[in-house]
């Protein structure tokens, strides 16, 4: 039982960062349907805006707090990530809106490929390690909890919690998704929906570069690499909570991450990632609209 | 200078807000519009009428920046003297510079937000502005929660003007169908336009939610927009409009007051479907036939 218990929580760790990373890729399919294929590559590149951060700072402010420095790592984190996305949606995707559809999708792929040869070339191909910065380790019973899970759980929380707030309660969020629902309509009610958009893969990053951060804290290093295979596993919480459901990804992101890590548990590791995939394809056979989203009804 | 904008004043005069000049508008081959010149006076019922496949359509697409058009000009006065050029403005600044709304044909509400939530979005530019671009919102700065709670006070006004305030909670896509029109011209006139476009207001009404929708309008242009609207029902334009433009094949053929257009040979003939040289026989049949 307290085996189980222990798997739970690193399932809920795990969980927590894929379901972050999810929330871009539904955000953007749900406003402009396309899939973000760079979107894994933007929660790398969060973790490599976290290792400069944590390079600079340990350097030049040697004992500087390990608060401070957390903060520090993922507000630039989202600073750059957010830059860079936008610039990716500004140069990339929006000049083929209106195209045919997969043009968006393919783009998408050639700037994951972009971004993960690009830090491959300017940061080496070899992982990147750092020193453990949270290493304090709570026993309750004969379960162990790092004090990093707690954080990574709390973090989550809080920036979901946010998030929830400006998509239901703000103005922005009002537009976001007003324009999901009827770009030209919101056009035309005054909403500059380009903007939106803008913001939406801003927010998407955002997130993202939380959870890279979190990431490079978690397992303590960083690779060019980071990006594809738990950027498809958050592809595939989003998609089994539902694309295009907020709550969807988050509540996918958590599965994902228990099933991967009871499955480590109990079966065999070297299959957690088939095990992940295989759950992906079961549900587009059985619930293509995934656990919370909508059935897509065609007004004729 | 926004783009757009002009400051000489093009002799439009003070009582015109929107002033289409030479609009043509063609699809591959086909000419939709064809040179067409019309005028709306400010604080007037317009409506725009004709056949199937005159261009009406077509006309309020290229006003409201569905459409960029082939050739003309699209000038519209403000209140306040300024003009614009609402074929070199983008989608979003025509509701937001030019105070310019439209409805469509075919609903098109946002269905997943409720009632309320469709009027808050038409009001998404005042919001943002008093939100700091959300980041002072998020504070809850007193100067953004009393334009939050302006922008429903004017939410709640249409609300009861339309006659849906007891329906504000439920999503826009569960009302009925006439009530769903009403909320998209609530909507519309929640982003304060000067002009108000409404494509067919009256399609699929019954006669009480038709009654209704005049009496809606009629307080609309009383409380100072002007509105262009295409209709079909005779009977609706005859009584609610205060000047008509005919169009046939993306061409004006009649333009003036109701009773002017009622009595052309040129419409009568568009709507019978008589060629030109029948003309003058549908208009002795006409002659005739007055008398009952």
């Amino acid at each position: 039982m307290e085996y189980f218990i222990q798997q739970l929580i690193n399932g809920l760790t795990l969980g927590s960062i894929y379901g972050l990373v999810a929330i871009g890729y539904t955000m953007v399919y749900g406003i402009i349907g396309m899939i973000n294929f760079a979107h894994g590559d933007i929660f790398m590149l969060g973790g490599f805006a976290a290792l400069i951060v944590f390079l600079i700072a340990t350097s030049f402010f040697a004992g500087i707090p390990v608060a401070l420095l957390l903060l520090l790592m993922l507000l630039v984190g989202m600073l750059m990530t957010g830059l860079w996305n936008w610039t990716i949606e500004r140069v990339a995707y929006r000049p083929l809106r209106g195209s045919f559809r997969l043009a968006p999708l393919i783009t998408a792929i050639g700037m994951s490929i972009v971004l993960s040869n690009f830090i491959q070339v300017t940061q080496g191909p070899r992982n990147k390690p750092i020193p453990p910065m949270v290493t304090d380790v709570f026993h309750i019973g004969g379960i162990t909890i790092s004090l990093k899970q707690v954080l990574i759980v709390i973090i989550t929380a809080v920036l979901l919690f946010a998030f929830w707030y400006i998509v239901n309660k703000t103005p922005l969020g009002r537009a976001q998704r007003a324009t999901e629902q009827d770009r030209k309509m919101a056009a035309l009610l005054g909403v500059d929906v380009d903007r939106t958009i803008s913001i939406t893969f801003i927010m998407g990053a955002a997130l993202a570069a939380v959870a890279g951060g979190m990431y490079l804290m978690y397992y303590g290093v960083a690779s060019f690499n980071d990006g594809f295979i738990p950027g498809v596993k958050a592809f595939t919480a989003a998609v089994l909570g539902g694309i295009g459901s907020l709550p969807g990804a988050v509540l996918g992101g958590l599965l994902i991450g228990l099933i991967e890590s009871l499955w480590s548990a109990y079966f065999s590791i070297a299959y957690k990632d088939v095990a992940t995939f295989a759950i992906l394809a079961f549900v587009l056979i059985f619930k293509p609209t995934g656990i919370l989203g909508r059935p897509e009804v065609e007004k004729v | 200078m926004a783009p757009g904008t002009t400051t000489m004043t093009s002799g439009i005069a003070g009582d015109t807000i929107l002033k289409v000049e030479h609009l043509s508008m063609k699809f591959g081959g086909l000419m939709a519009i064809n040179d067409l010149s019309l005028e709306v006076r400010r604080g007037e019922i317009t409506a725009l009428i004709g056949p199937n496949g005159a261009g009406k359509t077509t006309v309020f697409n290229c006003i409201t920046g569905f459409y960029k058009p082939t050739m003309g000009m699209l000038t519209l006065q403000r209140r306040d003297g300024k003009e614009y050029l609402l074929e070199r403005l983008r989608d979003f600044e025509i509701p937001k510079l030019a105070g310019v709304a439209r409805t469509f044909q075919n609903i098109r509400l946002f269905s997943g937000l409720t009632v309320l939530e469709n009027l808050l979005v038409a009001q998404h530019n005042a919001l943002m502005k008093a939100s700091g671009y959300t980041i002072l919102g998020l504070l809850g700065l007193p100067a953004y929660s009393r334009a939050v709670d302006a922008s429903i006070e004017k939410a709640k006004y249409w609300l009861d003007k339309a006659d849906l305030t007891d329906r504000a909670d439920d999503p826009a896509g569960d009302l009925p169908y006439g009530a769903q029109r009403r909320l998209e011209i609530a909507r519309a006139m929640c982003t304060n336009p000067e002009l108000l476009c409404l494509d067919e207001p009256a399609a699929g009404l019954n006669p009480r939610e038709s009654a209704a929708l005049n009496t809606l309008l009629h307080q609309i242009r009383d409380e100072g927009a002007s509105i262009l609207l295409i209709e079909h029902d005779m009977s609706v334009v005859m009584e609610i409009s205060d000047h008509v433009v005919v169009l046939e094949y993306g061409q004006k053929i009649s333009d003036g007051s109701p009773d002017h257009v009622k009595n052309d040979p040129r419409v009568i003939a568009a709507y019978l479907g008589v060629e030109d040289d029948e003309v003058e026989e549908v208009i002795a049949v006409e002659l005739e036939g007055g008398n009952h």
